[in-house]
C-alpha cells in the first residue's frame, strides 16, 4: 500500500488511502521483523513435516525422515537403563549375601533395587512397607515362619511357600475333617492362648488341652508350641499372631486349618534381583 | 533521549521509500575512540591486566586438599556437586553463601556508586574491560581514530583488507581464549586443556567455548557501547540510586564556558574579560569509548571511564591552563564555585555509612556462618509404613533412616548414641556393634552415607504413645558431634 502517500496532517503519518466518511486510515504495516519471523515459522513447519511424523494417512502416517517415535525413544532409554543397571548389578551378582550387607555401597544399591522390586511384586500381599496383614506376615519383625537368615529368606523368595516348588506342609482342618470334636477344639484353643500368657476362658482344663495339643499339634508346632521352620509352623508362644489370637479366631484356625501360599519367584525374577530383594527384606527388621 | 515517535515525516523521507514507523532504536553511529594517555588510562590498563590476569590464570592455581580430592584452587564441580574455593568447600545445601556474595556484590556496587559514580562501568565491568582490549587491538592493527575513519570511508584496498582480517583473527583468538578459560573453572584445568588440545574433551566443553567465543566476539567487537546504552539495566538503576553528593566525571562548565579558541581567549583575557577554558577542541569526544560529549552533562551513555579527563588534561597542559577542567566532581560544587564559595566533598554521609555498615554486617554474618558451619551432620527420617513393629517378645521396634554428612576430606569413625525410651537398643543394619548398643560406623570422606537404624524398646502398656528420641552422633577421633531428633512410636 506504500504507493498511497497521502499524509495525515494531524499525526504526520502516511495513510492507506482508504477513506470512510472523511476519516482516513493510518498506514500501520506489520513490523518487518514480525513478518520475517512469521515466514520463518512457515518454513520451519514445512521442514518439520518433512523430518517428523506429521500427516495421518488411511492406515498409517507419514513417519518423516528422522523416523522419530516416542515409543522407540522410550525403548531406547529403557535399553540404555538396563545396560547401565546391568553393570552395577553384576557386582551384586558376584558378591555373597553377607558381603553385600557389610558393604555400605552394595547395601545401598541392593536396598534401592530391592525396594522397587518389592513394590512391584511383593507389596500386593505384604503391603508397601512390608507390614503384612492378616494371613500375610509382617517382614519387619523378628518372627519368621520359614526362617529369617539371609539364606532362608532367599530360599523362601526363590521357591515360595506351599507353592508346589517347596516343601509340602499342611495344617489339618481338625474340625471340618472330624479329627477333633467342637469342645476339644475350644479346650485346645484356650490351651494355645495360655502358651503365650493370654487369658483363658473360665472352666477350661489346661491339662486336657495339653494332652490334645501333644497328640495333635506337637508334631508340627513342637512339644512346647515353639513352632518349626521346616514346616512353616508358627511359634505359638510369642506375641505375634498371623491370623489373630482371640479365642474365636483360634477356633476357626483349628477347625479349618491354615496354609498360606506364597508363589515361587525364581522363574519370574532373575537371580541378581532376588539377591537384592533378599537383602532388602532382611534389612527391614534385621531378620533373625 | 527523546525517541522520535511522533516526529513529522517530511515528504522527502516518504518519497525515499522510508515509510516505516519511526524506529525505537537510534541508528548506530560507529565510535572511533582515539588513543589517549594519562593517569586514568594507566589505572584502566592496570585494572584490565589485573582482571584479565585473574580470569585467565585462576583455573591453573593449585591448592592441595589431600589425596583423592581435586587440587584446583577454584573449581565448580557439577558432577560431584561441590564448589571449591581455596580452603572452602561448599556442598549444594550451602548454596545460600552465594546469595550472601550476591548481596555483598550489590551493596558494594551501591557504595562505589555513592562514592565515585559508575566506577564499575568505567573500570571493572567485563563489557568495558573486553571492549577496551578489543579497541586496543583495533588501534594497534588499523591505526588511530583518524586513520580508521579515513579507512572506513575510503575504498577497500588490499592492505586494508589484510588489516581487517588480522584484526578479526586476533579478536577471535581473544574471544576463543575467553571461552576456553571459562570452561576451565568447571573441570581440572590442565587435564581439560590437554583433552581440548587432543580433541577428547566432552562436547559440552566445546559447545560452551563456542557460545562464549561468539558472545565475547559479538559483544566486545560489535555491540560495544550499545550494550551499555540499550542492554544493561545498571545505568537505569544507577540513576535512581545516585545522589547530589556522588562524584561523577563532570565537565566543570563554570570554568569551561563560554568556549572560545585559544587565540581569542588570550585576546579577551588580556582585555580583562571572563572567558572559559574550554577551547572546543573536541578531544574529550574523540577519546570517548561510547561516543558522547561529556560537556552535555551527566547522561546515560557515559560510563565514567575518565578517559576524557586524560584527554582534556593533555590539552590544558599544552595551552597552559589548569588541568581537571573535566574531573570527578558534582553539580553542588559547580554551583558553589559559581556562587564564589569553597568546594566541599562529603564522602562520609548517611548513604555511604549505611552501605558500608551493611557490607560489614553481611561480611560478618557470612564469616560467622562459614566458621561455625558443621562438618558433620545427621538427618533422621522415621519409617512411615509400618510406623512401629511388635516383636515376638512383645517389645516395640521403630525403623529410621539416618543420613550422615561427612564434609571432611578424610574417613572417620562415628558412634551413635540415643536418648529416648528406657533400655532402648539401637542396631544399624549391616554393621556389627563392637560395643553393645553403641554402634560405630565409618563415614567415607566428603560424602553422605545413608543407613537404616532399628531401635527396639520393651515398653509396658502404660508408656506414652509417642516419645521423643534423639540420635547423637560423635566423631570418636575429633569429638565433633551432631544430633537429630525424631519420635519413638508405639503401635
Amino acid at each position: 500500500m506504500s504507493e498511497h502517500h497521502d499524509i495525515d496532517h494531524v499525526s504526520g503519518r502516511a495513510t492507506t488511502g482508504h477513506e470512510w466518511d472523511g476519516i482516513k486510515e493510518l498506514n500501520t504495516p506489520l513490523p518487518r521483523w514480525w513478518i520475517l519471523t512469521f515466514y520463518a515459522t512457515i518454513l520451519w513447519a514445512i521442514g518439520y513435516w518433512v523430518v517428523y511424523p506429521a500427516w495421518p494417512l488411511v492406515t498409517n502416517y507419514t513417519t518423516g525422515l528422522f523416523h522419530y517415535s516416542t515409543r522407540a525413544s522410550v525403548a531406547d532409554e529403557l535399553a540404555s537403563l538396563e545396560a547401565l543397571r546391568g553393570e552395577k548389578m553384576k557386582v551384586l551378582g558376584n558378591a555373597s549375601l553377607a558381603d553385600i550387607e557389610k558393604d555400605p555401597a552394595l547395601l545401598a544399591l541392593a536396598r534401592a533395587r530391592g525396594r522397587t522390586v518389592f513394590a512391584d511384586n511383593c507389596a500386593p500381599c505384604h503391603g508397601t512397607g512390608a507390614a503384612g496383614a492378616k494371613g500375610y506376615p509382617n517382614l519387619n519383625d523378628d518372627d519368621w515362619l520359614w526362617g529369617g537368615s539371609l539364606d532362608q529368606i532367599m530360599q523362601t523368595i526363590q521357591f515360595g511357600a506351599r507353592s508346589g516348588h517347596s516343601k509340602a506342609s499342611q495344617m489339618l482342618a481338625f474340625g471340618r475333617d472330624g479329627v477333633l470334636k467342637k469342645d476339644e477344639i475350644v479346650t485346645v484353643a484356650n490351651y494355645v492362648r495360655s502358651l503365650s500368657g493370654l487369658a483363658t476362658a473360665p472352666g477350661q482344663d489346661a491339662a486336657a488341652g495339653k494332652k490334645i495339643f501333644a497328640e495333635n499339634c506337637a508334631s508340627c508346632h513342637g512339644e512346647e508350641g515353639k513352632g518349626n521352620r521346616e514346616f512353616g509352623a508358627p511359634n505359638l508362644t510369642d506375641q505375634i499372631w498371623l491370623y489373630g489370637s482371640d479365642e474365636a479366631t483360634l477356633i476357626e484356625t483349628i477347625t479349618n486349618g491354615r496354609a498360606g501360599v506364597m508363589p515361587a519367584w525364581s522363574g519370574r525374577l532373575d537371580p541378581v534381583t532376588i539377591k537384592a530383594l533378599t537383602v532388602y527384606v532382611h534389612s527391614l527388621g534385621g531378620g533373625k | 533521549m527523546s525517541l522520535p515517535m511522533n516526529r513529522n515525516i517530511t515528504p522527502n523521507e516518504l518519497m525515499s521509500g522510508d515509510d516505516d514507523d519511526a524506529p525505537l532504536y537510534v541508528p548506530h553511529k560507529k565510535v572511533y575512540p582515539q588513543r589517549v594517555s594519562g593517569s586514568f588510562r594507566r589505572i584502566k590498563w592496570g585494572l584490565m591486566a589485573f582482571c584479565l590476569g585473574v580470569y585467565y590464570l585462576l583455573p591453573f592455581v593449585r591448592w592441595n586438599r589431600g589425596l583423592g580430592a581435586p587440587d584446583q584452587a577454584v573449581l565448580i564441580d557439577f558432577p560431584n556437586r561441590r564448589f571449591y574455593f581455596f580452603f572452602i568447600e561448599l556442598w549444594p545445601q550451602e548454596v545460600y553463601y552465594f546469595t550472601g556474595l550476591l548481596i555483598l556484590a550489590a551493596i558494594t556496587l551501591f557504595l562505589m556508586n555513592a562514592l565515585g559514580g559508575r566506577i564499575w562501568c568505567g573500570y571493572l565491568c567485563p563489557q568495558t574491560v573486553w571492549t577496551d582490549l578489543f579497541y586496543a587491538v583495533e588501534r594497534w592493527i588499523e591505526g588511530d581514530r583518524r586513520e580508521r575513519i579515513k579507512a572506513d570511508s575510503g575504498p577497500m584496498t588490499a592492505m586494508r583488507t589484510a588489516r581487517r582480517v588480522l584484526k578479526h583473527f586476533l579478536w577471535l583468538m581473544i574471544a576463543w581464549w575467553t571461552g576456553g578459560a571459562w570452561v576451565l573453572y568447571f573441570s581440572d584445568a590442565p587435564t581439560l586443556v590437554r583433552d581440548l588440545a587432543t580433541l577428547q574433551a566432552p562436547a559440552i566443553a566445546y559447545i560452551w567455548i563456542g557460545i562464549l567465543t561468539a558472545s565475547t566476539y559479538l559483544l566486545a567487537g560489535y555491540a560495544r557501547e550499545q550494550v551499555c546504552v540499550y542492554m544493561c539495566p545498571w545505568p537505569r538503576i544507577q540513576a535512581a540510586l545516585t545522589d547530589e553528593w556522588a562524584l561523577n566525571v563532570t565537565y566543570k562548565y563554570d570554568r569551561g564556558e563560554p568556549r572560545c579558541s585559544v587565540k581569542k581567549a588570550f585576546d579577551l583575557r588580556s582585555l580583562g574579560e571572563k572567558v572559559g577554558d574550554c577551547i572546543d577542541c573536541n578531544q574529550c569526544v574523540a577519546v570517548c569509548p561510547t561516543g558522547i560529549d561529556i560537556r552535555d552533562g551527566a547522561q546515560l551513555g557515559c560510563i565514567q571511564c575518565g578517559l576524557c579527563i586524560d584527554a582534556c588534561d593533555t590539552v590544558m597542559k599544552k595551552i597552559g591552563r589548569p588541568t581537571r577542567l573535566i574531573g570527578y566532581d558534582n553539580d553542588i560544587n559547580v554551583q558553589r564555585r559559581i556562587a564564589g564559595k569553597k568546594e566541599i566533598f562529603k564522602p562520609i554521609r548517611a548513604r555511604t555509612l549505611v552501605y558500608a555498615s551493611l557490607i560489614v554486617i553481611v561480611c560478618t554474618v557470612m564469616l560467622y556462618a562459614l566458621v561455625t558451619r558443621s562438618l558433620l551432620d545427621v538427618n533422621v527420617l522415621h519409617d512411615r509404613n509400618p510406623v512401629a513393629v511388635k516383636l515376638s517378645d512383645g517389645s516395640i521396634r521403630n525403623g529410621y533412616t539416618l543420613r550422615f554428612l561427612n564434609k571432611r576430606g578424610f574417613d572417620r569413625v562415628i558412634a551413635i548414641d540415643i536418648d529416648g525410651p528406657a533400655n532402648a537398643q539401637v542396631h544399624v543394619v549391616g554393621a556389627d556393634s563392637v560395643i553393645p548398643d553403641r554402634p560405630m560406623i565409618v563415614l567415607s570422606r566428603d560424602t553422605t552415607t545413608e543407613l537404616r537404624v532399628l531401635v527396639t524398646a520393651s515398653l509396658d502398656g502404660k508408656a506414652e504413645k509417642t516419645q521423643p528420641i534423639k540420635f547423637r552422633v560423635t566423631d570418636i577421633g575429633l569429638g565433633e558431634a551432631a544430633s537429630a531428633v525424631d519420635h519413638f512410636v508405639m503401635p
